[in-house]
């Protein structure tokens, strides 16, 4: 069976590729695969109709209980000849009948009879619904077409939504259904129903899908308006296979769950409701297409009706005209695509005489018209009369006079509109249009003749359809009368009567039909479903108008105030203790609170850029100093340079944008809204550090961390953590550093790369000129800026201060394993030497103190520590695994090097060639770029 | 065990006011500031919530004063880079802004105000007449 899915799944991806060299021959070959379908399904008839059934499975991903189950039973078979052979057919009936744009239709075809099948034949829930939805994909594209005609993107629009809407909800009944059975294998449901009220509601959303699928009433508005399909799509989509999926559910589940509260009575409400009203509709059709369209939403009720009514005569007879209807039904579609083929029209007031210009199409149609409309000894007679059977003398059912009734009066509207099929397609006198039309070819008609004659076969040959048939409706015990048996002959029963009777009353309508007396409309369901999509539409303008204004400040005022009204009534809500939290660590926090607090408040104040950065790094270097004080010097150490580090970058910047912000003028309610915002978040902040701390109820992981360290060697404890228990984090986040730097480079540099800085030569480098050139300047750059600007002194200092920073630096990275320190802070040391550099030297001076390209620095730290991380695995160990190494070297003594040492330095060249390339980009960039875009002007101005 | 005091309560809780009340301003670069404020604010709830103070958490063979929590340094430790690195990312943000625009303000998105107006503008424009014949409509596509 898998096989048989792959390869449908295989030929239809080949075939746009063999229609170009085998032209309409590529029919044939696509034929080929429903056919091998059919002849493999066949080589097991004798296994699954002793009640047997064939098993496949394929684990895609067993832990989660996703397996792709098949199943072939009795009703599988009859589904799969079903979709496969009708499949074959119309593929072949297509060579003729597709004009253009073969390949693409041919592949659509054949992936869709292999989601078919895959539909029939899965045997879970999940697999089911996988395939149910690719057949409405498929359905849409071959509505669709190209999407050229506006009527084709509609109605496949239309189409999509109602069956994807249905399915959506059926996958939530599936869910239920499979939550209360405990399984998803529909073989298992099958033979152990789960009940309860989880089962009703899953039943009501179930068949919600099916009956969207099937087009039942009032869902059946997108059946119609896919008629703009190409005929032949029409026939094997919407009218043999496709439609038939949401009858095959109901009729898969119906020995489950037909006892279960709502199922019968809307399965039987729903279905000859639908069978009655649809074929009413049928007799006011003009389009022949839309006549058998209607007709076909017709049988699907009826057929919906006996499948999901649950009695064993019932499901007979639904076996039956399931059979019968795929059959007659996909004839006379493809008849009519023969008409408009050859005429042009399918109107029935413009066809005139076809029958006599046709008269071996008519002959077959009428065969074809004749099963539908019920008379002997076709299949659709035998079908009937077992219909009759099951709701007349509906032994089982309440209510059945009522079902009895409306499965007549629906034959009666069904041999109605079968003649007028006929009549309307064939009669009369040929007039211009059918005159002049070509007959059609013996191969043209071949595929339409043998589903006609299938009809005929199946309904004389009764016992070998008995045969499939009853395997399926032996599920059910027989009725009080003994098991029904199928024959074109009981004997003068009632039920023959009712038969004879639907036959006399449908001619006696069709004869005093339309034309003679106007057949009332009915209210249309297509304008319910314009309304309600219009409608959707202008709710979602209403709701983007009123939730996307545009607006920063709105979009984040919305999101502090859901953060406070959503965990934080949670919060006050589950009112946790705060403990007993002392005032203060130390009596040193005050001090250093109130330095934080009023400096971010003046930072909230200033209306100076450069103030407000000064004044934020106060409020950081206070917390730094709150870090000390609450035992974390690695952290205030990185706080402090980082600090430094930000400032300088902001300066960097800021030296080219005006002093003061933009004054803005805010309307004093905003600014309230804002505050008030800002200030619930705070307060929420503060409680949340309160309570959560004191609601920890598990001992810190990190009591083991200072024996670990120890095992590594290290005594620093944050720094064994940063380079060897969570050092994947820190690849991370230099990986994150790094990408920021490329970014901040790719954003200053605003101007093409044809402007380029004077001097400034390839981007990241900085600028050639070396301090021992000209060999008698000690202070290179001398010539950069005016004497006024220097200040020889600094200059001086600078450079013989730097190698002792850089020492300094190179002694934080070493030492960062015994004692606060480490890559970073080692790194961002040396980055501040660098900074020092350029400013007081300028960016000659950068240039003379690094000869390589910040990029290069970077990425070999990057490199070195992914490779330190990488390393442990050439000697059979796991990533990022360290280890400790003794060396003894003459003089001094013994030596233990841990391995994330290499880590760490690692990381200490990349924090130098990030900062090298900011400076490269904020300082070196920037000095030669101080005008901003033209429209600075008036924007300052404003 | 509560790791945290009032003042460090209060001192987060006035950061996050502060750091919130300037990214609702429309200044990229306060933005900027309150983003730096808001690294400040969460650098330090981390370290105070995540674990108690105590002595440095660095091996040395005396003292028997508990340790403070290395996990939770570590953490913010890693978190005070990565802010460093996003402030001057947006730092540049800001002033390519500026740059090009020559002011460095976030002003309100008008394609997001016209996508409202458009359309309701569509929405009263008095459509085809959706002609329903037998289910067949040719309406136009709206």
């Amino acid at each position: 069976m898998l096989f048989l899915l792959a390869a449908h799944a295989g030929v239809a991806a080949a075939i746009p590729w063999w229609q170009r060299r085998l032209g309409r021959a590529v029919w044939i070959v696509a034929a080929l695969v429903p056919l091998a379908t059919v002849a493999w399904a066949g080589t097991w008839t004798a296994e699954v109709l002793d009640g047997g059934d064939h098993r496949e499975s394929l684990s895609w991903a067993p832990a989660l209980g996703l397996t792709i189950d098949l199943r072939l039973d009795a009703l599988s078979l009859l589904m799969l000849w079903i979709v496969a052979g009708v499949g074959a057919l119309v593929l072949l009936y297509c060579r003729y009948y597709v004009e253009r744009d073969a390949g693409r239709q041919a592949a659509l075809l054949l992936a869709f009879a292999g989601t078919m099948a895959g539909l029939v034949l899965a045997d879970n829930l999940f697999v089911l619904y996988v395939f149910w939805e690719l057949t409405t994909v498929a359905s849409f594209l071959l509505i669709q077409q190209r999407g050229e005609r506006e009527e084709e993107r509609r109605a496949a629009r239309q189409a999509l939504l109602v069956t994807t809407a249905g399915g959506l909800v059926m996958l939530l009944g599936f869910i239920m259904l499979g939550q209360a059975a405990g399984t998803y294998r529909v073989s298992e449901i099958l033979a152990d129903p789960p009940r309860g009220g989880t089962v009703s509601a899953a039943v009501v959303l179930v068949l919600i899908g099916a009956f969207a699928k099937s087009g039942q009433m009032p869902l059946h508005g997108w059946l119609p308006a896919a008629m703009v399909a190409p005929t032949p799509v029409s026939a094997y989509l919407h009218a043999a296979a496709m439609v038939k999926a949401g009858v095959y559910l109901v009729a898969r589940l119906a020995p489950a769950l037909a006892e279960v509260p709502p199922w019968r009575p809307m399965v039987l409400a729903v279905g000859l409701t639908t069978m009655v009203l649809a074929a009413w509709r049928a007799l006011r059709a003009t389009d022949l297409k839309l006549l058998l369209a209607y007709g076909t939403i017709s049988e699907l009720g009826m057929l919906t009706a006996l499948l999901g009514a649950g009695t064993r005569t019932a499901a007979l007879a639904g076996t039956v005209m399931l059979l019968a209807h795929a059959a007659f039904k996909a004839a006379l579609f493809l008849t009519v695509g023969i008409l408009d083929h050859r005429t042009g029209t399918r109107d029935i007031r413009e066809l005139s005489g076809a029958g006599r210009r046709m008269p071996v199409l008519c002959a077959v149609a009428v065969l074809a018209a004749a099963s539908m409309a019920g008379l002997p000894p076709l299949l659709g007679f035998v079908g009937k009369e077992a219909a009759l059977e099951a709701f007349w003398k509906g032994t089982d059912i309440g209510g059945n006079e009522l079902l009895g009734v409306a499965l007549v009066i629906g034959s009666v509207l069904t041999v109605a509109y079968a003649a007028r099929f006929v009549t309307g397609a064939f009669g009369g006198r040929p007039n211009a249009a059918v005159d002049g039309a070509e007959r059609p070819e013996p191969g043209f008609v071949a595929p339409v003749a043998v589903l006609s004659a299938a009809g005929l076969v199946l309904g004389v040959g009764h016992a070998a359809t008995a045969a499939v048939t009853t395997a399926y409706a032996d599920v059910y015990p027989p009725g009080p009368h003994g098991p029904y048996e199928l024959s074109l002959w009981h004997g003068f029963t009632p039920v023959l009567g009712l038969s004879a009777l639907t036959l006399l009353l449908g001619a006696l309508v069709h004869a005093v039909g339309p034309g003679r007396w106007a057949v009332p409309r009915l209210p249309d369901v297509q304008r319910a479903f314009d309304r309600a999509t219009a409608g959707l539409d202008r709710l979602a303008t209403v709701v983007t108008r009123h939730t996307q204004v545009g607006s920063l400040p709105v979009y984040l005022t919305v999101l502090l105030v859901t953060l406070v009204a959503v965990p934080g009534v949670a919060l006050a809500a589950a009112a946790p203790s705060p403990g007993s939290p002392p005032l203060w660590w130390s009596p040193v926090e005050p001090f250093l609170a109130v330095v934080i607090l009023g400096a971010a408040a003046a930072v909230v104040a200033t209306r100076y850029r450069l103030t407000g950065v000064l004044l934020a790094g106060a409020a950081g270097y206070g917390v730094a100093a709150v870090f000390v004080v609450r035992g974390a010097p690695d952290l205030a150490l990185t706080q402090f340079l980082v600090e430094t580090m930000t400032l300088a970058m902001v300066v960097f910047v800021l030296r080219r944008m005006p002093p003061r912000f933009s004054p803005g003028r805010v309307r004093r309610r905003a600014r309230l809204v804002r505050a008030a915002a800002a200030g619930a978040v705070g307060v929420l902040v503060t409680c949340f550090a309160l309570v959560a701390s004191a609601a920890r109820t598990a001992p810190a992981i990190s009591t083991e961390y200072a024996r670990q360290a120890a095992e590594t060697g290290a005594k620093n404890v944050v720094n064994a953590i940063i380079v060897d228990f969570r050092a994947l984090d820190t690849v991370g986040e230099i990986a994150v550093l790094l990408v920021t730097a490329v970014g901040v480079m790719s954003l200053v540099r605003v101007r093409g790369a044809e402007e380029r800085i004077p001097g400034g030569g390839a981007p990241g480098t900085f600028p050639t000129a070396h301090w021992d050139e000209p060999a008698r300047t000690w202070l290179p750059g001398a010539g950069e800026r005016p004497g006024g600007e220097r200040s020889v002194l600094l200059e001086v200092a600078t450079r013989l201060l730097f190698p002792s920073i850089l020492l300094l630096s190179l002694f934080l990275l070493f030492s960062g394993h015994y004692r606060p320190g480490g890559g970073f802070s080692g790194g961002l040391v040396a980055g501040l030497a660098f900074v020092l550099r350029y400013l007081v030297g300028g960016r000659a001076d950068l240039g003379a103190a690094v000869r390589v390209p910040a990029g290069a620095v970077a990425g070999s730290g990057l490199m070195l520590a992914a490779g330190v991380g990488l390393a442990p695995l050439a000697f059979g160990g796991v990533p990022l695994e360290s280890a400790l190494v003794t060396v003894r070297p003459p003089l001094l003594g013994t030596v233990e090097i841990a391995t994330n040492l290499f880590f760490d330095v690692g990381v200490y060249l990349l924090v130098v060639g990030v900062v090298l390339k900011l400076l490269s980009g904020v300082g070196v960039s920037l000095e030669h770029d101080g005008t901003p875009a033209d429209g600075e002007r008036e924007g300052s101005h404003r | 065990m509560n790791s945290v005091d009032v003042t460090m309560a209060l001192v987060v809780g006035g950061l996050f006011t502060a750091g919130f009340h300037l990214m609702l301003q429309r200044s990229l670069m306060r933005i900027v500031f309150g983003f730096i404020l808001l690294g400040h604010g969460t650098n330090l709830l981390l370290l105070v919530v995540g674990g108690s103070p105590g002595r440095p958490p660095v091996v040395q063979g005396e003292g028997t004063a508990p340790t403070a929590d290395p996990l939770p340094q570590a953490m913010a430790l890693t978190a005070i880079v990565i802010t460093f690195g996003l402030t001057v990312f947006l730092v540049a943000l800001a002033y390519r802004s500026w740059r090009l625009s020559g002011h460095d303000e976030v002003r309100d998105d008008l394609e997001d105000r016209r996508i409202g107006t458009a359309r309701e503008r569509a929405g009263n424009d008095p459509g085809p007449e959706h002609g329903a014949v037998d289910g067949t409509t040719d309406g136009a596509d709206r």
